[in-house]
């Protein structure tokens, strides 16, 4: 019972994923009450996630391939928090598809169920299968919408998902095969206990695992995909890939490298591999950025980029000493912000295409004339993207770079920002469309209420978080105590 | 016995095949096809550490398990993909799947 206990937050979700295909079957004259059903399987997720911070009794389940702890506790509220700001944003666009309204929202659940999982898990085969738990709902999300172009990025993203998980599990039978294994810390006891001797197997079990995670997190030269994808895939589904599945890679990368493979003589060279792809995912990502006339491949393409910055963190374990978990909690601080950043300029794009009818730039002129708070929010959320105070994006840029400095990668952090300023170039030049550009059509452009709610959560994140940055930050720093060594 | 590396290099070399095929074919059954062999291999070399370094000899073949279910899943969903892109434009050819720009 206990352990069912542990993996509640997951279990609610999925309950409510099973109620809303149910609601949908069952009673189709109130189908409208599918996305609250849903959502309210959300919120008894964050109360039950909320009653194990109360209990503070945090332990494993399941033999301890789950873990209950500060760290996982964080992903559930980021990923109920996403999810549920998807599901709001949806609303509108799942209404006009007309169809599958219970199953869009159930597959949205389950593979929330499946981040969750993945944030919580400490053993390989359970990292796996937590893994596809969230990509296959994807798959069938991303070819959602009625046009070929959709299908298409379906297909395309389940075909390399695919590729990128057989690598990602050859990685794990290699570290298997040297560890006898695939329990975390049993691998880092193994590691611990004759790991130099076959060094250089477990660095190419790394680099494979990286290659493998890569896909996920969308960074050079594992990202072809994610252009495509985004301007393919549905918008709300593109926003919560954007965010959901970029976090939960980046969550079970710190397990598994900071956890299992964080021996020094290892992370020396792997570190180094993050450090590599952080440089150059930042610096492709912003360059093919600016080139970009589609609004949603140009914020894939920003994506790309930001998972640059996010690496940095990763790269940045050799911190030694006390401020050890620099690096992680560094990310987490990134990831929140970036998540309620990017789902704030993703929902003003679903807004304004909605009604205008076109993901072009340069239709996007003289939004300012036509809806001043879109138009306001949309930049506001490019600002933080950026980097500028007083956002939260500030914050979490502040905080990764110093992370990125006390461990020594000055010339990292230097690419780095002068990587945020081709960034402000592209993201602010849509700002200026919007305020300076001349408006095209008159009319104006109105907001339905479950878009405005979405919305108005979203920026407002970033704008508590960018001028109260304290506790996010000091929630961060506890979630990655898990990671501290005595 | 046969030794294990004999059943490492047979899995690399069909992984290779795989890898090749996803590379080189462009109809999307066939990098499907690929991608199987991929797993298949991760598969072999599962069960092959399994055997011969896993005490128990369990916790590989579990992973197996795993592997070849979800393969089945994710097999599922990309020919339900394939078909309703055949049905609009009689081709699973990936190449002719370009809409959006590789």
């Amino acid at each position: 019972m206990s352990d069912l206990d542990i993996v509640g937050p997951q279990l609610a979700v999925l309950v409510a994923a099973a109620a809303v295909l149910l609601v949908d079957a069952l009673i189709p004259q109130h189908r409208r009450i599918v996305p609250f059903v849903a959502l309210a399987g959300l919120a008894l997720s964050a109360a039950w996630t909320l009653s194990w911070v109360a209990r503070d009794d945090y332990q494993t389940a399941f033999e301890g391939t789950l873990s209950l702890d500060k760290f996982s506790v964080f992903f559930y509220f980021l990923f109920a928090g996403i999810t549920a700001t998807v599901v709001l944003a949806s609303i509108d666009w799942v209404n006009r598809a007309g169809r599958g309204q219970g199953e869009y929202y159930a597959l949205v659940l389950t593979s929330c169920a499946g981040l969750m999982f993945l944030s919580a898990s400490r053993d390989l085969i359970t990292i796996y299968v937590a893994l596809e738990l969230s990509s296959i709902p994807q798959y069938i999300l991303a070819g959602w919408g009625k046009d070929n172009r959709s299908s298409e990025a379906g297909l395309k993203y389940l075909l390399l998902g695919a590729v990128a998980s057989s690598i990602l599990l050859y990685g794990m039978a290699l570290l298997y095969g040297l560890t006898g294994t695939t329990m975390l810390d049993g691998i880092a006891d193994a590691i611990a206990a004759d790991g130099e001797s076959h060094r250089s197997l477990l660095v190419l079990a790394s680099v494979l695992l990286i290659a493998g995670f890569g896909f996920k997190m969308a960074v050079v030269p594992f990202q072809m995909w994610v252009p495509d994808v985004y301007q393919g895939a549905p918008t709300p589904v593109a926003a919560y890939l954007s965010v959901g599945s970029k976090a939960a890679a980046f969550a079970v990368v710190l397990r598994i490298f900071f956890e299992a493979l964080g021996e020094g003589f290892l992370s020396d060279d792997w570190s180094t591999v993050f450090a590599v792809l952080a440089a150059v995912s930042m610096t492709v990502g912003n360059v093919m950025a600016v080139v970009q006339t589609d609004i949603k491949r140009m914020l894939g393409y920003s994506s790309i980029a930001q998972a640059g910055n996010f690496m940095v963190g990763l790269a940045a374990i050799s911190v030694s000493g006390e401020e050890f978990t620099l690096g992680a909690s560094s990310v987490l601080v990134f990831l929140a912000a970036y998540a309620f950043t990017n789902l704030g300029a993703f929902i003003a794009v679903i807004a304004i295409s909605q009604r205008i009818g076109s993901d072009q730039i340069k239709d996007y002129a003289g939004m300012w004339k036509r809806s001043p708070v879109l138009a306001l929010a949309l930049a506001f959320c490019l600002v933080s993207l950026t980097g500028i105070p007083p956002t939260a994006g500030f914050w979490a840029k502040m905080y990764i770079f110093n992370a990125g400095i006390r461990a020594d990668l000055a010339w990292l952090v230097i690419i780095g920002v002068l990587n945020s300023v081709i960034s402000g170039y592209y993201y602010l030049s849509v700002a200026r469309q919007m305020f300076l550009g001349d408006a095209e059509g008159a009319d104006r452009v109105r907001v339905s209420p479950s878009i405005g709610l979405s919305l108005g959560v979203a920026t407002l994140g970033v704008l508590v978080f960018g001028i109260l940055p304290t506790p996010l930050i000091s929630a961060a720093k506890d979630a990655a105590e898990i990671f501290s060594r005595q | 016995m046969v030794p294990m590396e004999n059943y490492l290099i047979l899995s690399a070399i069909v992984f290779s095949l795989g890898v090749y095929g996803v590379l080189a074919r462009r109809n999307a059954v066939l990098v499907l096809m690929s991608v199987e062999l991929m797993l298949n291999a991760v598969s072999l070399n599962f069960i092959a550490f399994a055997t011969y370094l896993d005490p128990d000899r369990i916790l590989g073949a579990i992973f197996a398990v795993f592997v070849i279910t979800v393969a089945a899943a994710e097999v599922g969903l990309a020919l339900a993909i394939v078909i309703r892109l055949f049905r609009s434009r009689s081709t699973s050819n990936v190449d002719e799947a370009a809409i959006l720009k590789w």
